[in-house]
């Protein structure tokens, strides 16, 4: 096939859009949404790469836009594209592996098009108007007037509350999904179903030598405990994004509201609870529940110490709700007694709990030598890779003594955070969309596997190297979230810029590939009305 | 004294030798599992000794930095422990407001720097001329921000704010604020 044939229509034209089922297209539109805004964190990673190592280099960006930047770039990646793919993902897999159709496909798209349209909202918000009080939010800087535009500002929180009200919208269609009871059906255990989900049966299986059946499978217990904290967190940020908007609303009519109304302390505390469910929850939650499904799927076998699993995800899941004043040890005013309960010893329970995670995924494997190093299995052992890297150097941030000199200097985002992120997460998302590929398309084949081997080693390299240097010019010193106009960490700053490019590159040949496999016709088809009406996942076989 | 380059070269080392370690572990484990097995499972034993290998290295990594980096115990300690001398700073549009220009320090002093926002929230930082950083804290508005640190050599310290707090405070550094003296 010739290369414009391809592009247009597809790796030998066998993908056909108008053969997908409604639920095919809801997976594969926030797919796309989730990829797209992946682009776009990449860019903004980039330009922010190329302005620390010198602000001409990038492109005319300011320092005000550099910060605006740095406001949504993790937003943008967390919810436009993490959430966007993770959602669209689970949406189809868990009435998948439960065999029963999912509980609203219409509440799917609404959730689809609220996170589509919120992360534009504050993106462009934030854009226009530089509003860059960082992800955290630290009070009272949200409502700093003078250094913010209170109209961007109030259009970069709806923008924000749209995507937390989709999220909600994701909450109901899975926890619906899991004890609804479709037509025809006997009557579902409704009680039993949730016990089973929240991982109480398997908790109690440990202890009871009657060992109880379990009603739903690990990755589908595992997404459900995910969304718990996914939960809380969207309650927690709508509260934030509230109290934010009134100040903003008030000064709109013009009234100045006291920020000393608010206490910067107690709003730190319950901020970062919130906001930990994300880095410290549902991310490892997620991660660990998809690692279980890609190893089974790929071996065949049965999880490895499956009863184990499903009690460490309990555990994770109450780990992830007393786990956040690791962010506060340097906030001298926080008690004490919490910085070495919850900041230490909780947080030491990750790296138990995670390890757990890695060790079950790796024995399954194991069982079922020799395996194919197939895309899927490549970037599993990735991801899988970038959790061993990424916890450990986020356990020894979070102890007090290391604490005093690392908190707030790249050693923080690099190592930790950028690894965690990049390798650990990312790559488990692209071992779960490689493996689901065909599954989605109704068997479209891959342009490339040469580009998917590129793919990978230029994303792991990419993200490896980055954090790394990231990190070694936070062991001297230089602090995140700053600029440093007299190139002190530029041999650093240069190297990560330069591994930085690798990540790009990798994204641009992953694009390119599922471009050329599914067709320019095809990425369009996928967002037009399904033709097939059905509830059902998959399109039934003639 | 044990400072905050001594501790971080030992971090460095720590984790540079894990690294190297668990990618080793990674690159044997890819090759291995595409090769033909015994057909034998993983042992119970050996995840049962494995999660007892973390909970280990979980609690002992805080045991040992209690013990070895001097000022964590100070730091938890701190309420009751006298000062040979405090400094109250100001901060406030983005300023440092210092009670004199240059606080002098004398060596082996125990010095308390109580900080207050009456703003936003800041963050307070020492950092040598090489930039690399002696210590930090958050400067929370509406309460108190106190550190305690006992200085061991004769240095010249310049203070910079280690907490974003908006673009105009990119620029919250102020050279050689801080000098010990023999």
């Amino acid at each position: 096939m010739s290369f414009i044939k391809t592009l247009t229509n597809s790796e030998q034209g066998l993908f056909k859009p108008d053969s997908l089922t409604p639920m095919q297209k809801l997976a594969l539109r926030f797919v796309v949404v989730g990829l797209i805004y992946y682009g776009v964190v990449v860019i903004e990673g980039m330009l922010m790469r190329l302005f620390e190592v010198n602000q001409g280099l990038a492109l005319g960006v300011s320092p005000e836009q550099f910060f605006a930047i740095m406001t949504a770039h993790p937003l943008v990646g967390i919810f436009g594209s993490t959430y966007s793919i993770v959602f669209g993902a689970f949406l189809f897999l868990v009435p998948f592996l439960m065999k029963k159709p999912l509980w609203s496909i219409k509440l799917g798209n609404w959730n689809l098009w609220l996170i589509t349209i919120g992360t534009f909202v504050f993106w462009f918000a934030g854009f226009v108007s530089h509003y860059s009080p960082l992800y955290t939010l630290y009070w009272p800087l949200p409502a700093d007037f003078s250094q913010f535009s209170v109209l961007g500002g109030t259009f970069f929180i709806v923008g924000i509350a749209l995507v937390m009200v989709g999220t909600a919208f994701f909450v109901i269609n899975i926890y619906k999904t899991i004890t609804y009871t479709p037509e025809g059906w006997g009557k579902q255990p409704k009680g039993a179903l949730i016990k089973s989900a929240l991982g109480l049966t398997g908790l109690t299986n440990l202890f009871s030598k009657k060992k109880k059946e379990h009603l739903v499978s690990l990755p589908v217990a595992a997404i459900a405990r995910g969304t718990v904290d996914t939960a809380f967190n969207a309650v927690v940020i709508l509260f934030a994004g509230v109290l934010i908007l009134i100040y903003m609303v008030a000064e709109l009519f013009g009234v100045s509201l006291k920020h000393s109304a608010i206490d910067a302390l107690l709003y730190k505390n319950i901020f970062w609870w919130g906001l930990d469910l994300i880095a410290d929850g549902l991310v490892l939650i997620f991660v660990a529940g998809t690692w279980y499904l890609l190893a089974t799927l790929i071996t065949g076998k049965k999880l490895f110490m499956e009863n184990w699993a499903r009690a460490a995800l309990f555990v994770e899941m109450i780990v992830s709700w007393t786990v956040w004043s690791h962010h506060l040890m340097s906030d001298q005013a926080q008690p004490g007694i919490l910085k070495i309960l919850s900041g230490e010893m909780v947080t030491a329970f990750e790296l138990i709990t995670q390890g757990l995670a890695f060790f079950i995924t790796l024995a399954t494997l194991w069982s079922a030598r020799p395996l194919k190093m197939n895309p899927p299995l490549k970037f599993l052992l990735g991801g899988l890779l970038g959790f061993a890297l990424a916890v450990p150097a986020g356990i020894m941030q979070a102890d007090l003594g290391l604490n005093r000199i690392l908190h707030n200097t790249q050693w923080i985002v690099g190592p930790h955070v950028h690894v965690a992120i990049l390798i650990g997460l990312t790559m488990t998302l692209y071992s779960a969309i490689y493996f689901l590929f065909p599954i989605l398309t109704n068997g479209a084949k891959l342009y490339s596997n040469k580009l998917a081997s590129f793919h990978f080693w230029a994303h792991l390299l990419g993200g490896i190297g980055m954090g790394a240097f990231m990190g070694m010019a936070g062991l001297r010193g230089m602090l995140r979230r700053s600029i440093y106009l007299n190139g002190e960490f530029n041999i650093y700053m240069i190297l990560a810029a330069i591994s930085g490019s690798f990540l790009l590159l990798a994204f641009l040949a992953f694009f390119y590939n599922i471009v050329m496999s599914v067709g320019l016709k095809g990425v369009l088809g996928i967002f037009m009305p399904a033709k097939l009406k059905t509830t059902e996942l998959l399109p039934t076989e003639k | 004294m044990t400072d905050s380059n001594i501790v971080l070269t030992g971090q460095t080392i720590a984790y540079t030798f894990y690294v190297l370690a668990i990618m080793a572990l990674m690159g044997w484990f890819s090759y291995k599992v595409t090769r033909n097995g015994s057909g034998k499972v993983v042992k119970p034993a050996l995840f049962y000794s494995f999660v007892g290998f973390l909970v280990v290295i979980g609690v002992s990594l805080h045991i040992v930095t209690h013990e070895t980096i001097p000022w964590k115990s100070m730091d938890l300690n701190r309420a009751e422990i006298k000062a040979d001398k405090e400094f109250h700073i100001t901060m406030q549009n983005h300023k440092y407001l210092l009670p004199v220009p240059k606080l002098t320090i004398t060596k082996n002093e125990k010095v308390r720097f109580i900080v207050e926002s009456k703003d936003l929230t800041y963050g307070f930082g020492l950092f040598r001329n090489d930039n690399s950083m002696v210590f930090q804290m958050q400067v929370i508005p509406g309460h108190v921000n106190d550190i305690l640190w006992q200085f061991d050599r004769s240095a010249v310290y310049s203070i910079r704010s280690t907490e974003y707090s908006g673009p105009k405070g990119v620029n919250m550094i102020m050279r050689d604020a801080i000098e010990v003296v023999e």
